[in-house]
């Protein structure tokens, strides 16, 4: 028991440090490339300002989650 | 770093950590934590609207990641959170409307203060009691290790007689449960839980989930595990109507929700699968401090004048 518990931690904190670096990498992605947008957006169009920003932070949410998940069944195929 | 939206100058770790604080105790009570993200917020000088504003974006991604989380362990009811959310929709925006009726009868703060300084004790005060009597009645049985899979749909609460008979209240239409394990319970009860979270949340401006989550444990009887994946659900719901409505009104700093959402999404991680390794009376006496920081924030406003 306590040795799957072990394994489960372990894989655990690895999808959360592949997880932790793609969402820093995801935030500077968004600051670099819609940073100037963005701001515009919120002076000018709020509602889709408002859409927009929903989107981000689920996306954020979502799709780097899948990606991590692609990875390390990625990762876990090629070490088996 | 400068944030050019809300014209602001904050340390995107300070972000970072506030950010993964909140996605723990998100994660693992199922609360929003706008009553610490708010305050943190404000603290590094930024506007009251845009605190507010960009604390709502930032719960959104946060209790993405949690409820994709839970959802996995088996810890979220879709229909009770979707049923919630029509009622803590409709709360909020009466609490909206309450408080404009007391700002113009000219004793909203007090009023409101002194409702939640009351509820947010009492929350405490009741689930202090509940949890050490169902403790007590559980000594001597295994709490540790894991609690996967049925078992961690079990609940045990000695407010548990009282529940079930809140349950047999046969007020139509009824719904059944089967994730929550309930067989039949009634629409308006759901939706009488849900109206009253989210007309504190309309009070207070926050997500209200120390309110919500121990009223789906003890009044609709859901299990502690699946209440708070279920409520961080209905979070999603209600943050994101609440996201959307003040990004329109220019309240919103998506970026600095983002930098936030980076610690967040993190913490909430944590938070979430932690809960697996808590039976549901040690989640709920770990949950008592909450209402409590609540009414701390409540007096301090109400004795200095100053919002946090």
């Amino acid at each position: 028991m306590k040795k799957q518990t072990g394994k489960t931690l372990r894989a655990f904190a690895i999808e959360l440090a592949v997880y932790a670096l793609l969402v820093v990498g995801y935030f500077f992605l968004v600051l670099n490339l819609l940073g100037g947008w963005l701001y515009q957006l919120e002076g000018q169009h709020r509602y889709v300002y408002a859409i927009v920003a929903i989107l981000l932070v689920v996306g954020q949410a979502v799709l780097l989650e899948s990606i991590t998940t692609f990875l390390l069944r990625l990762f876990s195929g090629r070490s088996e | 770093m400068f944030f050019p939206i809300s014209n602001t100058h904050i340390s995107p770790i300070y972000l970072g950590i506030i950010g993964f604080l909140i996605g723990i105790l998100g994660g693992f009570f199922g609360v929003g934590g706008s009553f610490i993200a708010g305050p943190a917020l404000r603290a590094v000088g930024m506007d009251w609207n845009f605190a507010v504003g960009t604390d709502l974006a930032h719960i959104v991604g946060k209790s993405v990641v949690a409820v994709r989380r839970h959802r996995a362990l088996g810890n979220v009811d879709l229909k009770l959170g979707l049923i919630m959310a029509l009622g803590t929709i409709a709360g909020a925006e009466v609490g909206a409307q309450l408080i404009q009726m007391l700002k113009r009868a000219g004793n909203v703060n007090l009023v409101v203060s002194i409702v939640s300084i009351v509820v947010y004790c009492g929350i405490s005060g009741f689930m202090i009691w509940e949890t050490r009597k169902t403790l007590m009645s559980q000594k001597g049985q295994s709490q540790r290790g894991l609690v996967k899979g049925p078992r961690s749909k079990e609940d045990h609460s000695a407010f548990g007689p009282v529940t079930r008979a809140i349950q047999q209240l046969k007020i139509l239409p009824m719904v059944a449960l089967p994730t929550s394990g309930i067989k039949a319970i009634s629409l308006w009860l759901i939706l009488l839980v849900a109206f009253v979270g989210g007309l504190f949340s309309g009070f207070l401006g926050g997500g209200a989930g120390y309110i919500r989550m121990p009223s789906m444990v003890y009044v609709l009887g859901i299990p502690t595990h699946l209440a708070v994946g279920t409520d961080l659900f209905e979070i999603i719901i209600s943050a994101s109507y609440g996201t959307f409505t003040h990004a329109v009104k220019g309240n919103v700093d998506i970026l600095i929700a983002l930098v936030m959402n980076t610690g967040a999404a993190i913490g909430a991680q944590i938070g979430a699968i932690s809960t697996q390794y808590f039976v549901g009376p040690k989640i709920r006496v770990a949950f008592v401090p909450l209402p409590l920081i609540g009414a701390a924030v409540v007096i301090y406003t109400l004795m200095s004048g100053h919002k946090l």
